[in-house]
């Protein structure tokens, strides 16, 4: 009963999204050129560094190339379903509009994480998946069927993942007002996961790869689901991605129900 | 809008400046938290020399340009295209062109006076720089030093003018975003602010030295790292200010064409 509801909620909200989108139909093209502009930036080093060696910490240039890839579909996760609702929500605290959102009869993260979708800005899912096109050609065979399987589960867990901890970055909102140029913090941030994570392995031994695989799981999200492409993912770290994914989501749920209450309105 | 006016003015504008940068300088620590590019591009190099010096450079050499890019960045920046981009939107540009100095001279000091703040950042990064890699990450001699400031200035100047130029363009296209962002890509793949430019193949090497790209990060960096000699750092120095010149003269023309066209809304 409860489930149907929100997933009529679901519905309107993206029957909204798509509505207004449909208005700035031209968007598709400049926001996708611009998108496809800036792969380039992920490609070149990638270009740069395999001109100079054939494989870097047990990864060759079609191996690396899938990591780019799957940062480049997550980037496009993040532009079109997740960043524009909750740029939302630091708007909302600014202006103390919040007020709206929490009065109405439904769950407030919900609300505010599904307020806005902008299809437009997803176009690096579609670079996402022409990169790893190109990457299998490259490396001159395709995924099995049970990698594919793993890695469409990993995708599931990369966008909790994501989400979660956008959601503890919102939270901060809360705390400190200005926090527009949080959003940039945050994808600088996770302009760390474009690299297979055992390039961090030599980093001030070892630390670095502890941060990003458990307190921020950048190597969860995209070298996890490229392994699992390849068919060299360990089974049992398919289940801690799985297991980490869900622990992380309820543990940013618990750091958003205490943010809210320390919720002012902005008027008074 | 005479040049004694503008003069009298600096003073004044540079304090209000100043006094802006520290009162926010909450939000400039996150900006320059979120330049993490060259970090990020720097673990990846530090990967690939760790067996083998790529080039000239080794691990260490890369620890110490990446660190000095880093620190170049705070300082040789700027974020003019976007604001006059708002303020044409949001029609505040009127009330700027109403004061008796130019708007460009404003936008130029509001980040001139950032400078003290920003270097108290990069100063502190070319310090661990000297602590990880040694004395070899700065220049040794005193003349190397004075090309370091002036390539410092000149990359300024170059990310400055093109911003102005670029901000301009709103005036004929009603927003220059687009135009902003694709000048960002280019500087990001070719000023040598993910890689040295050094270690691309000969021929992308002399387009990038016809470009301006490199005289914003990569010139600045090579002084700072003391990569060149007497005579070539003279060179890339000419180069730069030759850039900063042409720069100069298309940001003046299209400002001056733009503003013609300017109509604020409302009353």
């Amino acid at each position: 009963m409860n489930v149907k509801r929100y997933l009529r909620l679901l519905g309107i909200q993206l029957k909204a999204s798509g509505l207004l989108s449909l208005q700035y139909r031209a968007d598709f093209f400049t926001e996708g050129l611009t998108s496809l502009f800036w792969t380039f930036t992920a490609l070149a080093p990638l270009f740069v560094v395999y001109g100079e060696r054939p494989n870097i910490e047990g990864w060759s240039f079609g191996e690396a190339l899938l990591v780019v890839g799957w940062f480049t579909l997550l980037q496009g996760i993040l532009e079109g379903a997740i960043n524009p609702s909750l740029t939302g929500v630091v708007e909302h605290i600014r202006k103390g509009t919040l007020d709206f959102v929490l009065l109405k009869p439904a769950d407030a993260q919900f609300l505010v994480s599904t307020q806005r979708f902008q299809p437009w800005r997803a176009f690096n899912v579609l670079t996402g998946i022409g990169l790893f096109v190109y990457a299998f050609m490259h490396l001159g065979r395709w995924p099995s069927v049970t990698g594919l399987l793993a890695s469409v589960l990993l995708l599931g867990t990369s966008t909790l993942l994501l989400y979660s901890l956008w959601i503890l970055t919102v939270s901060a909102a809360f705390f400190v007002v200005r926090v527009d140029n949080l959003t940039y913090l945050f994808t600088s941030i996770f302009d760390f996961a474009r690299w297979p994570s055992s390039v961090f392995q030599g980093v001030g031994r070892g630390v670095l790869t502890m941060v990003f695989t458990y307190v921020i799981p950048l190597a969860l999200m995209t070298t996890f689901p490229a392994q699992a492409m390849l068919g060299r993912l360990p089974p049992q770290s398919l289940v801690g991605a799985v297991v980490g994914a869900g622990l992380f989501a309820w543990g940013s749920r618990q750091v958003w129900l205490r943010s809210i209450r320390r919720y002012t309105s902005a008027s008074s | 809008m005479s040049a004694r006016t503008t003069l009298r003015a600096f003073p004044t504008l540079l304090r209000v400046g100043f006094a802006e940068a520290v009162a926010y300088r909450a939000e400039m620590l996150i900006w320059v938290l979120s330049t993490t590019m060259p970090l990020v591009n720097m673990v990846l190099w530090m990967a690939v020399s760790r067996e083998a010096p790529v080039g000239r450079f080794g691990e260490a050499d890369f620890i110490s340009y990446f660190l000095a890019t880093f620190a170049v960045r705070q300082l040789a920046t700027s974020w003019a295209a976007w604001l006059i981009n708002w303020e044409v939107k949001q029609g505040t540009l009127a009330m700027r062109l109403l004061r008796p100095i130019s708007p460009l001279w404003a936008y130029a000091v509001e980040s001139i006076a950032a400078f003290p703040m920003r270097l108290m950042v990069g100063v502190p990064v070319m310090l661990l720089s000297v602590a990880l890699v040694g004395q070899k990450a700065v220049p040794q001699h005193a003349w190397q030093w004075g090309f370091v400031v002036l390539s410092v200035i000149g990359g300024w100047a170059v990310a400055f003018l093109a911003n102005v130029a670029i901000g301009a363009l709103c005036f004929f296209l009603e927003s220059s975003q687009k135009v902003l962002e694709v000048w960002l890509v280019l500087f990001f793949v070719c000023s040598g602010y993910m890689y040295p430019v050094e270690l691309l193949p000969p021929t992308l090497r002399t387009i990038i030295d016809w470009l301006p790209f490199r005289y914003q990060i990569g010139v600045p960096v090579e002084m700072l790292t003391g990569a060149h000699g007497w005579e070539a750092s003279l060179r890339l120095l000419a180069a730069q200010w030759a850039w900063v010149a042409v720069l100069g003269v298309v940001a003046a023309v299209a400002w001056k064409q733009g503003v013609r066209r300017f109509a604020a809304f409302g009353g």
